[in-house]
């Protein structure tokens, strides 16, 4: 009981007021619990790995590259290189490409006001996946897989936004339906691709369209983390105008928020994110359709708390699931399997028990 | 008294399809005004356009002595507060953030929810009495329970007009008249409202001024005893629907086949000495 008032009052010298029948100390105690757990995941899985090198020595490495007084030049190079540059920067790429899709999700989820919208909706993988394609096909050409994938990602959800935009307004089902037709046509451009290249190119593009962190390296995580952070710092400031926002856009106006601005500022973000994490390590599925809804089981509809809830376990799940991609066999399994294996009973479970309650 | 809301020579057509032309009437500050018309006529696109949802072609709406058309939708908010006829959103938003959405006009930031924002919406419950459901879903409730929701989030957003799409439309017969107190006495304490209402006995008796629209635009306007009279009941519907009649002090609107419904030869209005209304004399028609 004493402990409690304490923790209470810490909250509130923050700046938290509170209010009797009010009360959301237990959502940000439930936030603040996700995010160390999170750090927790993280720190596990740098000791896990094919290649067997002791905990202690992991986190020796880990500690020596952290702690400014740490001399990395007597550690054991290959162990070095094995934890600090393959290991590390994977781990953070995972959490990074999680905040991002997971993010993402929820942000279309309301402004969609849809909750089986997935950041992809708009045509992003589809476009990407040509991007890619492109670059693995006519790799003279383009400079990089990476930034052609991002290019017509973007380029992809471009022209959705232009093919529904009518009279000033976008409606959201003519949005939907002009990324179902955006999305199958690059599916079949990439089908082209997939026809006309030659047998070490369709492999690539194969393993590019199932995802993974195989080539995370640090560059990767300095390109796309403060990026996929900076955003997600400011879809977490508006989460309470996407609140305003789901309740439809007549609703929005009454409540003084401008429907159309929002969303476009909303969307595009979400987009611009999801477009880098898509071009970075491939088509990840099922994150941005799922964490979500696991953040609103745990803690409610309010955005306030579900963009940064499903951010974390968005992170949680890719490392866990990459641990498992890189460990279970000596070979490594493509992400975008182990999150669809594991994704699919998880979204089967929630609509038999708790359908009703989400899904309306 | 000042004018609060002035809809001057309002025009409005979906496409080729007109809705209403040259409609013109005023409300001034602290009335409760009744909008009364048949279905289709126009009530909730006229509410849509004084609330800049929809864009009229002609015409000016006036609130608080400021055309709206310059107003900005944040500035809007703080100004007027809208109650739609239904609404049901496809996440499971408990009650009182529902209501709290209402103070978001007022908020500065994100994070800027005050204690006293979350006061206020504890309030407006219990205006309502609803603080019973504050903890349950908004979208699970039934149409009458998200009825007396919206009417709280209105309450909590604070304003000085408000506008209510049928607010009594799916409620039980003791909620209709808790309703209708509660709008009397918010117009007592300064709000002006103007609300649409399907029940030409709850305009008479609850409001301090009507105003009567059919397809052709507005019938009439002005205090209730001048306006719901069978004249203009004929006027708005087929003739012969209605028949007004004063019980006592009350005038009572009935359908004319029940008010003449005779049992034994003898008609009911003479037994129970209903008297039959006479339409005042030059009552506000137009």
């Amino acid at each position: 009981m004493v402990e409690n008032m304490k923790r209470y009052s810490i909250l509130e010298r923050l700046g938290y007021e509170r209010i009797e029948g009010f009360s959301e100390e237990r959502k940000i105690i439930t936030l603040i619990s996700l995010f160390a757990l999170m750090i927790i995941t993280a720190t596990i899985s740098i000791s896990r790995g094919v290649y067997d090198i002791s905990v202690i020595d992991v986190y020796m490495i880990v500690l020596a590259h952290l702690s400014p007084y740490g001399d990395v030049s007597t550690i054991n190079h290959l162990h070095n290189t094995i934890v600090w540059d393959l290991r590390v920067p994977r781990i953070l790429l995972a959490i990074t490409v999680g905040i991002a899709l997971a993010t993402a999700g929820a942000i279309f989820q309301g402004c969609f006001r849809n909750p089986l919208v997935e950041p992809y909706i708009l045509g992003v993988s589809s476009g990407a996946a040509f991007g890619a394609s492109l670059g693995i096909v006519f790799y003279q050409f383009f400079l990089s897989v990476q930034v052609s994938a991002f290019i017509f990602g973007s380029v992809a959800v471009a022209l959705t936004y232009i093919l529904a935009r009518t009279r000033d307004e976008t409606p959201i089902v003519t949005l939907i339906l002009a990324g179902v037709i955006i999305g199958s046509v690059f599916s079949a451009l990439v089908s082209i691709m997939k026809y006309i290249s030659d047998d070490s190119a369709l492999r690539g593009i194969v393993f590019w369209l199932m995802g993974g962190f195989y080539f995370a390296s640090w560059k990767d995580v300095y390109l796309v983390t403060p990026i996929v952070v900076a955003s997600f710092l400011v879809l977490w400031f508006l989460g309470w105008k996407l609140n305003i926002l789901s309740m439809g856009d007549e609703e929005a106006r009454t409540l003084g928020v401008n429907p159309e601005k929002y969303k476009l500022i909303l969307v595009s973000i979400a987009t611009l994110i999801t477009s880098l994490a898509v071009s970075t390590v491939g088509i990840i599925a099922w994150v941005g359709l799922m964490m979500p809804h696991a953040a609103r089981l745990i803690l409610g509809p309010d955005n306030r708390f579900v963009i940064p809830a499903a951010a974390m376990l968005g992170g949680m799940y890719l490392i866990v699931c990459d641990t498992m991609a890189r460990t279970l066999t000596s070979a490594e399994i493509p992400v975008g399997i182990i999150t669809s294996i594991l994704g699919a009973p998880y979204l089967f479970y929630l609509l038999r028990t708790r359908g009703r309650a989400i899904f309306g | 008294m000042s004018l609060m809301l002035n809809v001057k020579d309002l025009c409005f057509n979906y496409g080729n399809l007109p809705v209403f032309e040259g409609l013109s009437f005023n409300v001034e500050e602290s009335e409760l005004c009744g909008l009364f018309g048949p279905n289709g006529c126009g009530k909730t696109t006229l509410f849509k356009c004084c609330l800049k949802f929809l864009k009229f072609h002609r015409g000016s709406v006036t609130m608080d002595g400021i055309d709206i058309s310059g107003h900005r939708i944040e500035n809007m908010a703080k100004l007027v507060a809208y109650v739609p006829q239904e609404h049901k959103p496809p996440f499971p938003y408990l009650v009182k953030e529902v209501v709290l959405m209402g103070r978001t006009p007022h908020l500065r930031s994100v994070f800027g929810i005050r204690r006293k924002d979350k006061e206020r919406a504890l309030e407006a419950l219990d205006v309502l009495d609803i603080v019973h459901l504050a903890d349950q879903p908004y979208n699970q409730l039934s149409g009458g329970q998200r009825q007396m929701v919206l009417m709280a989030r209105a309450i909590a957003q604070d304003t000085k007009i408000m506008l209510l799409d049928e607010p009594t439309s799916a409620l039980d017969f003791s909620n209709q008249i808790r309703i209708w107190d509660i709008m009397r006495r918010l117009a007592k304490e300064g709000i002006t409202i103007l609300a649409c209402s399907h029940d030409p006995n709850h305009v008479s008796w609850f409001c301090n001024k009507v105003v009567v629209m059919n397809r052709n635009g507005i019938v009439a306007e002005g205090s209730p005893h001048q306006v719901i009279t069978e004249p203009i009941l004929d006027e708005i519907y087929h003739r012969g629907i209605c028949a007004v009649r004063n019980l006592g002090e009350t005038r009572m609107v009935m359908p004319r086949n029940v008010a003449e419904r005779k049992l034994d030869e003898i008609s009911v209005e003479n037994r129970i000495g209903i008297q039959y209304a006479m339409p005042i004399e030059g009552a506000g028609i137009r």
